[in-house]
Order: C-alpha cells, then sequence, then structure tokens
C-alpha cells in the first residue's frame, strides 16, 4: 500500500515536473551597482514574455571580492536553486568546473563579440559563460570647473595632481570645505586591484604577473607609480578615499564634490540623472599616463558574464536565459540605459547607440587598450595574487611601509605562493 | 558545552545511596536530554570534527571527497632546501595568522573590559527605584535586538568620512579639526570597530548583571545603612561580591563571543589587516582562495583557543554555573 503510494506521488512530481518544463522558474544572481537590477528586471520581463520563464533576481552586496564568496560556497554545495550566475571576468579560470559548456549553445553568435572577451571566458576549449557588457574604467573631470579655471584635460597623472590640486585650493577658498581633488577605489578589495594595476601599467611597469607566469611586480616604475598614488591621499584625495569602493567614490563626485574622479562607465548615466547635482558638467577623457619610457594609459579590464551553473534542473532554460542576456537587443538597451559597453563590435557603429550615449562609441578606444588581471596566468591562485597586492597597495597607500619595501615583500609573497608553478 | 562538562561531576559526587524516586527522574531528564544532545551532534559535533579533518588534508572546495591526508602539514613543515638552509612554513609560522589572533585577542580584551565597565553602570541605574523604569529598561535593549549585520551598515554609513553624522557632528561642535576616515586609516579602524561593538552588547551585559543585583536582598543594604556604611563601600563590600557570579557569566558569555568575532569586522572593516581577526581570516582562505584545508586548520586552532581559555578562565574564576560560588 505505502509503495504504491509513494510510486504514486513520485510520479505525480515527476509529471509536474515535466508540465514546468514548458515555463520554467528560474533565478539569477547578481550584484547591484547604481540602478543595474531595476534595469535587469525590465529585460526579465521581456525575456518572461518572449519564452513564458519566469526569472527571479537574487540580489547581492556589490563588491565582486564578496559575491565571490557566496558563489564560490554555493557552488561548491552543489546548490540548485541559482541557475544563472552573473560573474565577473575574471572569475572563470576559477569557477570553470562548476558551469556549463556553453561552445555549442552559443556556436552562431560568439563570432559577433570581441575575440578577446570570448578568450577570456573561455577554459580550456570550454565556454564557461556568455559576455553580457565589458567594462573600462575613465577619467571623469568636471567641464565646468576645468573651464573656470583655465585648465587642460590632464594627459599624466603629475599634470592630474598640479590641476586637482588647484581646482581644489580654489573652491575651497571659494566656500566649498569639502571639495577633493580626485577620488578613486582605494579601499583594500578587487577594485584597488583594477586601480593599481592602472598605475603600474601606465608606468610602463608591468602587469603584476605577466601572460607567461613571471612575477614582475618589484620594479622601480612600479615603486615610481605607487610612490605618486601614495602622495595623493591627504592632499587631493580624502583619507576617507582608502575606504571607498566604486559607489562611496561616485557618492562623493556626484555630490560635486570632487574635480576628477576614476570609475567604469556606469557612472555616465547615473551621473546625468535627474538626482545628480552635476548633471551635463562633466565628461570622460581615458585615464593618464605615467612617467618613463613605457608611459601609456591603461585601463584595466572589467565586465561581466552569464554563467549557467551545472547543478541547475533546468538547463535548458537557463543557457537560454544567459543568451537572451547577452544578445544585442539586450547590449544595446545596456548601452543606452546603463552606459555599459556592448561586447558586440557592431553596437560600436549603432547610430541609435551613438545617439542616445554618445560615449559609448567613444569608449572603444579606451576598451581596446585595456589591460587584462592576472587571472589567467595564476589560474585558481588569483584571487590571492589579488590579495597580496591589493594589500600591498593599500598598506603603501596608508603610509605602512614605503612602496619599494612592501612590494619587495610583495615579490617574496608571489614567489612562495607561486612555489614551482601556478 | 561549558555546562555539561561542569554539571557532569555533580552527581557523581552526590552519596550512593539514592532514593528510587531520585534513580526514576535521572533516568527520566536522561532521555529528555537525548534530542538535544542528538540535535548538537548533528548541528555542532559533526561539522567540528569535520574541520578537524579537513586541517589534516589538502582539501580544496572544488574537490572536498577528494582530499588526501597530508598530517600536520598545515600545521607546521619543516623542509630543508638545496642550499640547506631550513625553512618553515604553516600556519603555526604565519605572521598574517598571528597578526589576527592579536588584533582578536586585543578587541576581545578592550571589549569586553569595557562592556563590562558600561554594562555594569548602566544595570546599577536600571536597578534604583525610578518612574519610567520598565520604558527604560526595554530602550536600553534595541542596540541588541538589531541584527548586527544592520548595525554595522548603519555605523558604516555614521562612521563615514563624507557624509558620516559624527564627522557632521564632531566638526559642528568643534571636537574634530577635520574629518576622520574612521573605518579607512589603520590607526582609527581598531576603534571604529570596538566602539560599534561596545555600543551593540552593553545592554547585554546590562541585562544579565541586572538579573544578578536584583537577587540581592535588599535588608543587607538597609543593614549597612544603620550602621552608616559609604554607598561607595556597600558596593564594593556587598554589591560586587554578591553580583560575582553572575558578572562571571557574563563576561564568559562575551568573551567567547569576542573571540569569534566575524560580522561586525567583515562588514565594517573587511580587508584591513589592522582589524582583521582569526574568523575573518579563516573564511577568506577558506572560500576566497581555495584554501580550505589551510582555513579549517585555522578554524581548528581558533577553536582549540576558544576551549583553553574556557577552561582556564572557570578553574581560575571558579565560576559557578548553578548560581552562587562554590
Amino acid at each position: 500500500m505505502k509503495i504504491n503510494k509513494l510510486m504514486a506521488g513520485l510520479l505525480a512530481s515527476v509529471t509536474l515536473v515535466a508540465s514546468a518544463a514548458q515555463a520554467a522558474e528560474l533565478s539569477i544572481v547578481s550584484g547591484d551597482t547604481g540602478t543595474g537590477l531595476a534595469f535587469l528586471q525590465t529585460q526579465l520581463d521581456l525575456f518572461a514574455e518572449q519564452t513564458g520563464h519566469t526569472v527571479t533576481i537574487v540580489p547581492m552586496p556589490s563588491s565582486t571580492s564578496d559575491q565571490f564568496g557566496q558563489y564560490r560556497l554555493w557552488l561548491a554545495a552543489g546548490n540548485a536553486d541559482i541557475d544563472v550566475y552573473t560573474t565577473d571576468v575574471i572569475w572563470a579560470p576559477q569557477l570553470a568546473d562548476q558551469f556549463l559548456d556553453l561552445s555549442e549553445a552559443a556556436a552562431d553568435v560568439i563570432g559577433a563579440h570581441f575575440p578577446s572577451i570570448i578568450e577570456s571566458q573561455t577554459v580550456d576549449g570550454k565556454l564557461v559563460a556568455m559576455p553580457g557588457y565589458t567594462d573600462a574604467p575613465a577619467l571623469y573631470y568636471r567641464t565646468d570647473l576645468l573651464e573656470k579655471y583655465g585648465k587642460e584635460v590632464p594627459g599624466t597623472w603629475a599634470e592630474l595632481k598640479a590641476t586637482a590640486q588647484e581646482v581644489m585650493d580654489g573652491e575651497r577658498a571659494a566656500g566649498n570645505p569639502d571639495m577633493f581633488g580626485f577620488v578613486f577605489q582605494g579601499n583594500a578589495y578587487e577594485g584597488l586591484t583594477c586601480n593599481a594595476l592602472e598605475w603600474v601599467k601606465s608606468y610602463g611597469g608591468g602587469q603584476v604577473v605577466e601572460a607567461d607566469g613571471t612575477i614582475s611586480i618589484n620594479n622601480e616604475q612600479a615603486v615610481a607609480a605607487l610612490e605618486e598614488a601614495a602622495s595623493w591621499i591627504g592632499t587631493i584625495s580624502p583619507e576617507g578615499n582608502l575606504a571607498y569602493g566604486e559607489e562611496e567614490s561616485r557618492g562623493v563626485w556626484q555630490l560635486g564634490n570632487a574635480v576628477f574622479m576614476r570609475n567604469w562607465p556606469y557612472a555616465y548615466a547615473l551621473g546625468n540623472g535627474s538626482d545628480s547635482s552635476i548633471a551635463g558638467k562633466f565628461d570622460v577623457a581615458p585615464l593618464p599616463a605615467g612617467d618613463g619610457a613605457e608611459a601609456r594609459s591603461a585601463a584595466t579590464l572589467g565586465g561581466w558574464n552569464y554563467a549557467v551553473s551545472k547543478y541547475s534542473q533546468d538547463p535548458d532554460a537557463a543557457i537560454e536565459l544567459a543568451l537572451f542576456l547577452s544578445s544585442p537587443e539586450v547590449q544595446k538597451a545596456r548601452a543606452i540605459n546603463q552606459t555599459q559597453l556592448p561586447t558586440i563590435e557592431a553596437l560600436y557603429d549603432d547610430a541609435e547607440i551613438a545617439e542616445a550615449a554618445p560615449i559609448v562609441p567613444n569608449w572603444k578606444e579606451i576598451f581596446q587598450n585595456a589591460v587584462p588581471r592576472p587571472s589567467a596566468p595564476t589560474k585558481a591562485d588569483y584571487n590571492q595574487v589579488s590579495s597580496l597586492f591589493w594589500s600591498a597597495v593599500h598598506d603603501t597607500l596608508s603610509g605602512n611601509g614605503s612602496a619599494a619595501e612592501n612590494l619587495e615583500v610583495l615579490e617574496l609573497d608571489l614567489t612562495d605562493l607561486k612555489g614551482s608553478g601556478w | 558545552m561549558a555546562t555539561e562538562t561542569l554539571a557532569a561531576p555533580v552527581p557523581a559526587a552526590r552519596p550512593k545511596a539514592q532514593s528510587q524516586l531520585m534513580q526514576q527522574r535521572l533516568r527520566a531528564a536522561r532521555w529528555f536530554l537525548l534530542p538535544m544532545m542528538a540535535a548538537l551532534a548533528v548541528v555542532a559535533g559533526w561539522p567540528l570534527l569535520r574541520s578537524i579533518y579537513f586541517s589534516f588534508t589538502d582539501a580544496s572546495l572544488n574537490d572536498l571527497y577528494g582530499a588526501e591526508w597530508v598530517g600536520f602539514s598545515n600545521y607546521l613543515q619543516i623542509r630543508t632546501l638545496e642550499s640547506g638552509r631550513t625553512i618553515y612554513r604553516g600556519l603555526l609560522v604565519d605572521p598574517a595568522w598571528w597578526n589576527a589572533v592579536w588584533n582578536t585577542v586585543r578587541f576581545a580584551v578592550i571589549s569586553v573590559s569595557a562592556e563590562a565597565v558600561l554594562g555594569m553602570l548602566v544595570a546599577l541605574v536600571l536597578n534604583a527605584e525610578f518612574k519610567g523604569r520598565g520604558i527604560v529598561r526595554a530602550a536600553i535593549l534595541i542596540p541588541w535586538a538589531i541584527p548586527t549585520i544592520v548595525s554595522a551598515r548603519m555605523w558604516g554609513w555614521m562612521l563615514n568620512d563624507q557624509f558620516g553624522i559624527i564627522n557632521d557632528l564632531g566638526m559642528k561642535l568643534g571636537l574634530l579639526s577635520q574629518k576622520v576616515a574612521w573605518t579607512a586609516s589603520p590607526e582609527t579602524a581598531m576603534t571604529a570597530v570596538l566602539i560599534v561593538d561596545i555600543w551593540k552588547t552593553t545592554p547585554f551585559m546590562a541585562l544579565l548583571i541586572l538579573a544578578g543585583l536584583q537577587m540581592i536582598p535588599r535588608d543587607i543594604y538597609e543593614a549597612a545603612e544603620i550602621d552608616g556604611v559609604h554607598p561607595i563601600k556597600q558596593f564594593f563590600r556587598i554589591t560586587l561580591p554578591l553580583v560575582r557570579p553572575a558578572l562571571m557569566v557574563a563576561i564568559i558569555f562575551r568573551v567567547l563571543d569576542a573571540l569569534r568575532i566575524f560580522d561586525l569586522i567583515y562588514v565594517l572593516t573587511p580587508n584591513s589587516a589592522a582589524t582583521k581577526t582569526m574568523s575573518v581570516l579563516a573564511r577568506e582562505n577558506l572560500f576566497d582562495f581555495d584554501n580550505f584545508a589551510y582555513g579549517s586548520a585555522q578554524s581548528t586552532f581558533l577553536f582549540v583557543l576558544i576551549v583553553l581559555f574556557t577552561i582556564l578562565y572557570i578553574w581560575l574564576g571558579r565560576v559557578n554555573f548553578d548560581g552562587g560560588d562554590r
């Protein structure tokens, strides 16, 4: 009797699952910055209309370091509740085992995306995630203030410092004691790794760990770069900058209390929003270059992707969602509403985008000069490499040891971590 | 756990001749304890043993079941290089770990001392008879009732260098000459964490002490007053000795809590070496760095440290969880 009932129950649940396959209920996790989740919701509503699948957003904190810990835990536990993960560009090598291979499903559309981005998401021939948008930071500057003081957009960090100091002093004397020259992401987290990599690279100091795995960080140019950055704290940048992430620096900037800001493209649309006190008073330029023979402007390559968990109970619908979110239609809406950069090359020539978000086409150049973080050569050790790097930089910025001392120790720590190979 | 180790010897010390009723009661008590012990074994015992086991393996989060036994090498390995030089590696010689241990101990000592003193003051006030005492007692519990994550976020904004109300008030009242980046600079980060923790847990301390204060019979004070004993002397000669058992229990609860402090620091100053505690560092290794075994070793070390401390405290302080001095 009991067994019969159990069988009946099992059968019933199987039929239920089978009918549910028509209209799946999916979950997607995503970090939240600015209005990102509200935008995602509008796209998911479209997806629901087109396919009948309903999608729930599971929001996460905006810090990518926080997200990663949680995702790793869920994936290690084989969590079936989350179908699609929004993944940072650097995570592919570390989480590749836990995601489905999308190369077959995406075979038709892969060619439209920038090859470098597809490559960054491919691990041992397996396409781990579909690119949603790419990211490369820029220097935000206040057009009104530069005009007022008759200054050019700085091309080097030294010029930035001089201009920032002068404008800041002038504005403070004119009655805004909260004015600062430059805000960036200085808290000890992944964001500082991005900022510091730009400084080091812009001075021709390498990329911490080179593509072939050699540890290059302990060099004179890197020391010069960090010394320059350390000289900003307490002068053109507030001391609190050492605790700022993206949103904190945008807060200072959007209140009109900074002349320059280093941030990702998302801050452009928000800065021109109706509640912004600097709407229409700012523009963007490539980040300044350093000093030295190989000095150049450098921007860290960011970007977010959609990966499908191998524990998803409805992998087909989940893959459909990942493909939808990386489709030209969604990327176009994203570029127009969120000023987030498409990963599809053709969209940079799109007339509608050029009209609604003129910075997007301009950004193509910044993006093409972008520097990848050393996540590919350091593989599973990347998080630790990044943590050691940002700790060394944070120590230097807060005056805890000189740049030369901290980089020397960093080199030693990285060598220990590398052991016989990454 | 501490309760059991203490309670166990007590029945054994009793005379053997027990009434039948007593034996029946004891048997019944064992049955009533069984579900709790089973639940504890599942949710606390098993994970603990697993962590200890993992600390002797090379486990990684991506491959937990393929872990291989590596003995003590997560704790200490002695390797001789080709040049003949001997180097030590592992948890016991890891400067980041000892920094975290020092941070944790410093945090525990300062926060619990401050909370004990402030909690005692608050409890003495609340123990006095005054109008609206009920409302004040309820109101003072609010910080304790707010989830730590929420209060940490709230304080994070209040301590913010640009928009924070603390800097704003400090500047307006002339207490600060310039805005202070409380959570950012290594000098003030620990202070910021301590302020929030003391704000949050003083009510808890006060409540436990208050319970102890209310056990003291009023007539002792009346007698002291008739003899003309000064109130301060009354406090040190009557109140403090009589409230000591409750105070000791409150302190041990708080110390155990403080030694494994995690949430507050994780939210307020997540990656600052000045405030990183043992739990924060262990989590980082467990989940962020793919060093599951090393993180397990750190967790195990933390556990051993807390056990040692608890035993030492109970032994030295002669704490009696049954109430009253032994």
